[in-house]
C-alpha cells in the first residue's frame, strides 16, 4: 500500500521571482523600493549640488532675523522688529481666521440653499438651482478678484461720509452713510466697532477714555503668554458660556431621563435659554462691556477695528462658492433618507418639524458630514487665494515676502507645505472624531 | 298599470370642468407658489429678489455698447445716447481684446495654428466622449497629442514623431515580454527601453532628420501662450494623464503589497493636504533644486506636470471609492474564472468601478479645468487674472471690471455646465440597473 506523499519541494530556482506569483509581489516590491530610494537619493544629490552651486546653505536660521516689512491686518502683536518666524506665524493666523470665518458663513449659507432647493415653491428653488449652478461652475479665483474689484472701486472714500454744515443748510444728506449706523465701508476697508470694557471704574470717565485710539481693552485685561497675549476677557466669557453648555447638556439629560420614565417631556427650552444666556450677559455687564463705534476724525476714520477689504474679499467670495458645494451635498443627503423614513415617522403622528429634527436629519448627518469636510479642507487650502487680493496669509508672509527677502526658497516651501499639511491632518482628523461620534452604531 | 318608460342613459355624462380656482395657471400657482403662509412669503421675497437683479442688470445690457476705444469713449456714448444717470456695458473692451482672451500673445498670423488645433481636438475627442463612432477614430486620437504639440510650439515635425516612435517602441517591447514576464515586469521593461530611446536615440535621429528634410513651422516660445487657448492646453493634457495615473494610484492603494501601498497612500495624502497654488510654485521655483543642474524646462511642460500630478491625487480617491463600493463577490467572481489580476482589473473590476466613479471623475475634472486659472501666480497668462490685468493695466481700460470678469466667467461656465451635463448623461446611458 503507497501513501500519497506531499509533492516533492521544489528546489528553488531564480526564475521563480519572477514567474512564481509567491515570490512575484516580493520581486516587486524590492524593485520598488530600491527605485524608490535611487530617485530619492538623485533628489537629494541633485538639491546639494544646486545649493552649492548657487553658494547656498540650508538652515532655518533666517527664522530668527527681523523681519523688516509691515503686515497690515495681524490679530496678535507684531511690529517691522519682529522675527521671520513671527511673520509667519501671524500669516498662520490669518489663514486660519480666514478658513475659520469663511467655513461658519459656508455652512450656514449652504444648509439654508441646501434645504431651500428642495424646497416645494417653484419659483425658490429654481432660484437656489441657478445660484448653486452659477457658483459651482465658475473659477473661485473670480469671485475674489470681482469682490475685491467691487469692494475697492465703488466704496465710498471717507471723506463722502462727511456732513458739513453747508450741506446740512441745502437740506442734504452726505454721500455715504453707515451701514446700521455702526458699520462704515469705505474704499480703505471696513471699520466695525469694537468691544471695549470697563470694570469697577466710573462708566462715564472709561468710555471717554475708550475712544481714544490705542487704549486698552480694559476690564480683566490681558494675560502676555510670551508668544501673543491672550485677552481674559474673552477667557472668562468662554468658560462661563462653556460651564453654561455643561449645565444645560444635564439638564436636557434629566429631561430625556423624565420621558423615558413617565412618557411626559417636561417643557425646558425656557430654562435652556436662561441657562445659556443669563450667566454671559451678566458676565459681560459686570465687566461693562461697550461698543466703541468708528466715528469720522479729519479724513479717516477712528476708533473701531479697520477690517481689510482683502480679508473680506478673500472670505466673503470662499465662503459663497463654497456655499454652492455645501448645498449640494445638504440636499443630496437629505434625498438620500428613503421617504419610507419620513412616513414612518408621520405613522407614528410626530409632527413635520420633529419628524425633521428627530428621524430626517440624524440620518442625513450620517451622510452629509464626510463630503462635508472634504469642502472645509478644500475651503481652508483656497485661502491661499489670498495671494490674487494681497491679503498677508501663510503664503504672503512666509511663502512671499520673507521668501523674497531672504532667497531661502527651499526652507520657505518646505516649511509652508508641512504647516499646510499638518492643518489638513488636524482637520480631517478632528472632524473623522466628529463622524465616527454620530456614525451609524452597529453591533 | 301604468306605463312608464324606465330612463336608462346610454351615454357617460362628460365631467364638469374644474373650479376655476382648481385648474390652469392659478391651479399651478396655488399648489406651486402659494400652497401655505410660509411659502407665499418665500415666493414674494423670491420675486423681489429676482426684480432687484433685474432692474440692475436689464438696463444695463440695454445700454451696450459694442463700438468705443476707450471705458471714457463709452461711457460719454451712454450719456449722450441714454442720459447722465444711465449705466451700461461697454463690451467694446470684448470687441477689441477678444483676441488676447483667446490666444494671449500668440503671433496674429499664426492664429490658424490653434485653430486647427482646437478642431483636431473635437475630432480626436469625439470617440472618447461617444462611444457608437467607430473605434479606429482612437488611432487618431492617440496620435493628436503629438499633432497638437507639433502645431502649438512649431519647431521641426521631427521631434514629436520620434517622441512618438519611443511610445511605439514602449509598446512592442511591451507586448513581447508581458506574456512572459507578466504585466508590472513587462511595463517596466518597456519604460526602460522607451527611457532608453528617447535620451539615446531621440536628439541625434531628429536632428538627422531635420538635416534630411527639413519641415517645421515657426517656433512659437511659451510666454507667448495666453487666454483660453493656455487654459484649454493645460486643462485637456492634465485631464488626459490625469486619469490613467489615478487609476494607478488607487490601484496602488489598494494593493496587497506594503510598501506600494504606503508609498500610494504618502503621495496622495500628500498632495492632497497642499494647496495647489503651493505645488505651482514648487513648480516655478523648486523644481530647479531638484533637477540636475542645468536643465531647464518649459514653464507651461512643468505647470502640466505639477497640475496632473495634484489632480491624480483627486481622482485617485474617487475611483478609490468606486473599487470600495464594488462589492466582493465580483472580485471573488474573476478570481473563480480563473483570470489574473490584470485580466480582472480590465474586464471586471474597473469598468464597474469607472461607472459608478463617473460624477466624481468629472467633477475632479471640472475643478481641475477651474483651477488652470492660478497658473497666473507663477507668471502665466490666464484668462482671468492675467489677461484681464493686462487689459486693466491699459490706460483706455483703466477703472473697467464687470465686462471682463462676466466674459471670461461665461466662457468658464459654459464648459463647465457643459461638462457636468455630459456627465450625467454618460451615467443616464451607462446605466444597466432597473431602477
Amino acid at each position: 500500500m503507497t501513501f500519497v506523499s506531499d509533492a516533492p519541494k521544489e528546489n528553488f530556482r531564480l526564475g521563480m521571482l519572477i514567474y512564481d506569483t509567491r515570490y512575484r509581489s516580493l520581486t516587486i516590491q524590492v524593485v520598488v523600493l530600491v527605485l524608490f530610494l535611487l530617485f530619492l537619493s538623485w533628489l537629494v544629490n541633485n538639491t546639494i549640488a544646486n545649493l552649492e552651486a548657487k553658494d547656498r546653505t540650508f538652515d532655518f536660521g533666517f527664522l530668527l532675523n527681523r523681519a523688516g516689512y509691515d503686515i497690515n491686518q495681524r490679530l496678535v502683536d507684531y511690529t517691522n522688529d519682529s522675527s521671520h518666524l513671527r511673520a509667519g506665524f501671524i500669516g498662520l493666523l490669518n489663514t486660519l481666521l480666514a478658513a475659520l470665518v469663511g467655513c461658519t458663513i459656508a455652512t450656514v449659507l449652504g444648509v439654508f440653499i441646501g434645504v431651500l432647493r428642495l424646497s416645494k415653491n417653484w419659483l425658490v428653488s429654481r432660484l437656489m438651482t441657478v445660484y448653486v449652478e452659477v457658483f459651482r461652475n465658475v473659477p473661485v479665483l473670480l469671485w475674489i478678484l470681482l469682490a475685491a474689484t467691487i469692494l475697492s472701486e465703488t466704496a465710498p472714500q471717507p471723506k463722502d461720509f462727511r456732513s458739513t454744515p453747508e450741506m446740512e443748510a441745502a437740506g442734504e444728506a452726505p454721500k455715504a452713510s453707515m451701514l446700521f449706523g455702526i458699520i462704515a465701508v469705505t474704499n480703505r476697508g471696513t471699520v466695525i466697532p469694537e468691544p471695549k470694557f470697563c470694570l469697577g471704574r466710573e462708566r462715564e470717565a472709561c468710555h471717554t477714555e475708550s475712544l481714544q485710539p490705542g487704549s486698552p481693552e480694559g476690564g480683566l485685561g490681558v494675560i502676555d503668554l510670551g508668544i501673543f497675549k491672550v485677552s481674559l476677557n474673552l477667557l472668562a466669557l468662554l468658560a462661563v458660556f462653556g460651564g453654561s453648555i455643561f449645565v444645560n447638556r444635564r439638564l436636557v439629560r434629566q429631561a430625556n431621563a423624565t420621558q423615558e420614565a413617565t412618557g411626559e417631556r417636561p417643557v425646558i427650552w425656557w430654562k435652556s435659554l436662561a441657562i445659556l444666556t443669563v450667566p454671559s450677559m451678566i458676565l459681560l455687564w459686570v465687566l461693562g462691556l461697550h461698543w466703541v463705534v468708528p466715528e469720522l476724525k479729519g479724513f479717516n476714520f477712528v476708533g473701531g477695528i479697520n477690517v481689510a477689504h482683502s480679508f473680506t474679499a478673500l472670505t466673503l467670495a470662499l465662503a459663497l462658492y463654497t456655499a454652492a458645494f455645501i448645498a449640494e451635498i445638504v440636499r443630496a443627503g437629505i434625498q438620500a433618507i428613503s421617504r419610507g423614513q419620513s412616513e414612518a415617522a408621520a405613522a407614528l403622528g410626530l409632527r413635520p418639524g420633529r419628524t425633521m429634527n428627530l428621524v430626517i436629519l440624524p440620518q442625513a448627518l450620517r451622510v452629509i458630514i464626510p463630503p462635508l469636510i472634504s469642502q472645509y479642507l478644500n475651503l481652508t487650502k483656497n485661502t491661499s487665494l489670498a495671494i490674487a487680493v494681497s491679503y498677508m496669509d501663510l503664503r504672503g508672509t512666509l511663502g512671499g515676502v520673507t521668501l523674497n527677502q531672504t532667497g531661502k526658497e527651499l526652507e520657505c516651501m518646505l516649511l509652508m507645505m508641512g504647516i499646510y499639511l499638518t492643518i489638513s491632518l488636524i482637520i480631517s482628523a478632528l472632524m473623522n472624531m466628529f463622524n465616527r461620534a454620530v456614525r451609524l452604531k452597529e453591533r | 298599470m301604468t306605463n312608464f318608460t324606465p330612463f336608462v342613459r346610454s351615454e357617460m355624462i362628460d365631467p364638469r370642468e374644474p373650479p376655476s380656482g382648481q385648474q390652469g395657471l392659478v391651479r399651478w400657482a396655488r399648489e406651486n407658489l402659494f400652497s401655505s403662509p410660509a411659502n407665499s412669503v418665500l415666493t414674494v421675497l423670491g420675486g423681489l429678489a429676482i426684480l432687484w437683479l433685474l432692474m440692475g442688470i436689464v438696463p444695463w445690457l440695454m445700454h451696450s455698447v459694442w463700438n468705443a476705444a476707450s471705458l471714457s469713449e463709452c461711457n460719454a456714448i451712454i450719456a449722450q445716447t441714454w442720459g447722465p444717470d444711465a449705466t451700461g456695458a461697454c463690451w467694446a473692451m470684448v470687441r477689441e481684446r477678444w483676441h488676447q482672451y483667446t490666444y494671449g500673445f500668440y503671433p496674429m498670423d499664426q492664429y490658424w495654428r490653434p485653430n486647427l488645433a482646437f478642431v483636431l481636438m473635437l475630432v480626436a475627442l469625439a470617440p472618447v466622449l461617444f462611444l457608437s463612432l467607430p473605434r479606429k477614430m482612437m488611432l487618431f486620437s492617440l496620435s493628436f497629442p503629438f499633432i497638437a504639440y507639433w502645431l502649438l510650439w512649431g519647431g521641426t515635425i521631427w521631434a514629436p514623431i520620434v517622441v512618438a516612435l519611443g511610445f511605439g517602441v514602449m509598446a512592442l517591447v511591451f507586448r513581447f515580454a508581458s506574456p512572459k514576464l507578466g504585466v508590472p515586469v513587462g511595463a517596466g521593461v518597456g519604460l526602460l527601453a522607451a527611457a532608453a530611446w528617447w535620451l539615446l536615440v531621440q536628439t541625434p535621429l531628429s536632428t538627422a532628420l531635420h538635416s534630411a528634410i527639413p519641415l517645421g513651422l515657426r517656433e512659437v516660445d511659451s510666454d507667448q501662450f495666453g487666454g483660453f487657448l493656455l487654459s484649454i492646453v493645460i486643462g485637456i493634457t492634465a485631464i488626459s494623464a490625469s486619469l490613467p495615473l489615478g487609476i494607478l494610484l488607487a490601484l496602488g492603494r489598494q494593493s496587497d503589497m506594503l510598501l506600494v501601498k504606503s508609498l500610494s497612500v504618502g503621495f496622495i495624502e500628500f498632495i492632497r493636504g497642499v494647496p495647489l497654488i503651493t505645488l505651482l510654485f514648487t513648480a516655478s521655483l523648486l523644481l530647479q533644486y531638484f533637477l540636475p543642474p542645468e536643465t531647464n524646462f518649459d514653464i507651461i511642460l512643468r505647470v502640466i506636470i505639477l497640475v496632473t500630478l495634484f489632480a491624480a491625487a483627486y481622482i485617485a480617491e474617487v475611483i478609490r471609492g468606486g473599487l470600495a463600493a464594488l462589492p466582493r463577490g465580483q472580485y471573488e467572481a474573476a478570481d473563480a474564472l480563473g483570470l489574473d489580476y490584470w485580466q480582472a482589473q480590465r474586464l471586471i473590476i474597473m469598468p464597474q468601478a469607472l461607472k459608478i466613479s463617473i460624477p466624481g471623475i468629472v467633477s475632479s475634472f471640472i475643478g481641475l479645468f477651474k483651477d488652470t486659472t492660478l497658473v497666473a501666480f507663477v507668471g502665466l497668462m490666464d484668462p482671468l487674472k492675467g489677461i484681464t490685468a493686462v487689459v486693466r493695466a491699459d490706460i483706455n481700460w483703466k477703472g473697467i471690471y464687470w465686462e471682463p470678469y462676466i466674459f471670461a466667467g461665461a466662457i468658464f461656465f459654459l464648459i463647465c455646465f457643459g461638462m457636468s451635463r455630459y456627465s450625467m448623461w454618460l451615467e443616464r446611458k451607462l446605466k444597466t440597473d432597473h431602477r
